[in-house]
């Protein structure tokens, strides 16, 4: 049987404002399919998002959905946790959103471990403002405002998220999105704070100003510069040179924000 | 029955009076002269199964909070100067999508970091105007730590029941001072419930235009619809039509101006045969109280009007008492930002004085004094 997907969708809302040969479709797909594969209960799901094209999303899909302001996603969704811990968090970002102008809640998101999914689009630019650099922008890499090359140093955010104390780190693309509905799945069931960074392709702002002439030149990048973890594994070091790793970087078992909350509850109302 | 008077601060006021009002959330973010409000909750919420959060900034506390109401807890933020001007962004939110909860603004001396440890008044026009876009406002102004205890309870009432989020505009006076106050039995305050949707969930219209003041839905009752700060229609989705931006800016600001009587609250003290009023509010107007109590004595004829609620403006009331008085003085820990309001109010029917100061020190008696005495 064909996968219903306007089961989860606002058709009302559709078109969406994405560009033809966007990725971002491809990743809300997989979000979609992960949450139908948990079976969770869309009455008891929230999307939260903040502004840019990825952060249009929520829109799109039939749960509960709040699009906030420029990379604070994150805090608006701590609140709504801590409020409803019972409901499924997932937050939807784009590297500028979730790494300049959020990059504070990112770091502080990560280091409290809040039961919460944050997925970042990575497009390597700001698309909806058309086309500037972002702090993923690779080094010498085109952008309206680094029309010389980019001079600046990437972040790498599942090194940060790492840094931060994220308790599930994981990196997918859009091209391998079988892959990627695996490891949302995956991120949306752990507990405790899980960031899922997704390679996507903006053929409009950053593949023409990088030379990829199509948006399947962007997939097929995706493919080429892509090592599993396992793969890499087996590989030397010279072979990885140039090679962004794809997988689960960490999945680690520590007391979540929500809960320990819930515990300190306990014992203060216990003391009284 | 026999209460215990207490002797309690400002601040601590502040947050007992959230916690009789309901308030089950906070997230703050330490600054002077505010951070008793936050050290107050992070003591007494979990005692009463409430949440306290210290977030990364002014910017994440205000945007958890929004968050939190939206899950249905009555939620409060509190700040100072330079953190009320981070807070403005999600502020401007609270407003567009018409989110219920309270903002504590203890006024210090500003701009920029200013006098952290020194009382202001200067915020009265940004609490008005801070954020960006055309939007209403409700602020309120105690004066006493009694009235900081019952005025937040206001505040959260104002709030729930007009979808907005509500200004308590306190000062380092206040906010620190230590005064006698009775608390009220649990029940004896009437306390303000957000009004939820009845209708089935696939009917539920979270911006409803039939409404001045549309229901709200709480993230987790069933009701799946979608909050954003863009301009949006009836169900919450963005929309590019003309008529409906305009339509549903002018209901969100409508709904305060069509309810003004039941927000806007003052007191008066002897202006029924005063031939000059002073305009006071917050610790300004204890000074206010001194001066014309003396002004009496030395046989002038002069009385006090204290706005609870500086906006909405109680243009009306200040127009009917600018037809009667020969002047109205203006005291205010500023150099000149009520007194504006004061002078559009009186539309010319009388004249209209100030008394500031920014060095920061309170404003004597005696200043005011001075200035009711060059009527004389």
């Amino acid at each position: 049987m064909a996968f219903d997907y306007e089961k989860y969708l606002r058709m009302e809302m559709m078109p969406h404002i994405w560009c033809p040969g966007c990725g971002n479709g491809i990743v809300m797909k997989a979000i979609i399919r992960a949450v139908d594969f948990l079976k969770l209960d869309k009455n008891k799901v929230a999307f939260v998002s903040g502004i840019g094209c990825t952060s249009r999303l929520p829109g799109y899909v039939d749960f509960y959905t709040l699009h906030t302001t420029h990379g604070r996603a994150l805090a608006f969704a701590t609140g709504l946790k801590l409020a409803r811990p019972d409901l499924t968090v997932i937050v939807v970002s784009g590297d500028g959103d979730a790494t300049a102008i959020g990059g504070n809640h990112f770091i502080h998101s990560c280091r409290r471990n809040i039961d919460m999914t944050l997925i970042i689009f990575n497009n390597f630019i700001y698309g909806m403002t058309g086309g500037q650099v972002t702090p993923t922008t690779p080094m010498d890499a085109f952008a309206t405002t680094s029309p010389y090359g980019n001079i600046e140093n990437p972040f790498d955010i599942c090194k940060l998220a790492d840094g931060a104390g994220a308790t599930f780190v994981a990196r997918g693309t859009s091209y391998h999105n079988v892959a990627l509905e695996k490891l949302i799945a995956q991120a949306i069931q752990h507990k405790g704070f899980s960031v899922v960074e997704v390679l996507v392709g903006c053929p409009v702002y950053y593949g023409r100003k990088n030379k990829f002439r199509s948006p399947s030149d962007l997939l097929r990048w995706q493919k080429e510069v892509t090592v599993s973890i396992k793969a890499a594994e087996k590989m030397k070091p010279e072979e990885l040179q140039g090679k962004i790793l794809t997988g689960i970087f960490k999945k680690e078992d520590k007391p979540e924000l929500t809960e320990k909350y819930r515990e300190l509850i306990e014992r203060v109302a216990s003391v009284r | 029955m026999q209460r215990q008077p207490l002797l309690m601060q400002g601040n601590e006021a502040c947050g007992e009076g959230a916690i009789y009002a309901g308030c089950r959330f906070f997230a703050g973010y330490p600054i002077t002269p505010s951070s008793e409000i936050a050290e107050y909750m992070a003591m007494r919420l979990p005692q009463v199964g409430g949440i306290f959060i210290q977030m990364e900034d002014e910017i994440g506390s205000m945007g958890a909070v929004i968050g939190a109401s939206l899950g249905g807890v009555k939620s409060m933020t509190a700040t100072s100067g330079p953190g009320f001007s981070l807070k403005q962004e999600n502020l401007g939110y609270a407003y567009m999508t018409e989110i219920p909860c309270v903002v504590v603004n203890v006024m210090r001396g500003g701009p920029s970091t200013g006098m952290p440890t020194g009382p202001s008044q200067s915020d009265v026009m940004q609490a008005r105007w801070g954020t960006h876009g055309d939007h209403p406002t409700i602020a309120l102004t105690p004066s006493t730590v009694e009235e900081i205890f019952y005025e937040t309870i206001r505040a959260f009432n104002l709030s729930e029941k007009y979808r907005i989020p509500v200004i308590l505009l306190t000062d380092e006076i206040i906010g620190h001072m230590r005064e006698k106050i009775e608390l009220p039995d649990p029940s004896e305050v009437e306390v303000i419930e957000r009004v939820k949707p009845v209708c089935p969930p696939e009917e539920y219209l979270p911006y409803d235009s039939r409404y001045d003041v549309p229901p709200l839905a709480v993230f987790g009752e069933g009701y799946r619809f979608h909050v954003t700060g863009l301009n949006h229609n009836d169900k919450g989705f963005p929309t590019n039509v003309n008529r409906i931006i305009q339509e549903q800016e002018e209901r969100m600001i409508n709904k305060i101006k069509k309810n003004a009587a039941d927000i806007i609250k003052y007191e008066t003290y002897m202006i029924d045969d005063a031939e000059g009023v002073v305009f006071a509010f917050g610790s300004s107007a204890r000074s206010a109280k001194a001066a014309v109590n003396e002004a009496r004595r030395m046989g002038m004829k002069v009385g006090i009007f204290k706005p609870l609620t500086i906006w909405p403006f109680p243009e009306d009331a200040i127009y009917d008492i600018a037809g009667s008085v020969k002047f109205i003085v203006v005291p205010e820990l500023n150099l000149g930002q009520i007194i504006y309001e004061v002078e559009r109010a009186s539309k010319g029917r009388t004249e209209v004085v100030g008394v500031n100061r920014v060095d920061p020190e309170p404003i004597t008696p005696q200043q005011i004094l001075d200035r009711i005495l060059e009527f004389k």
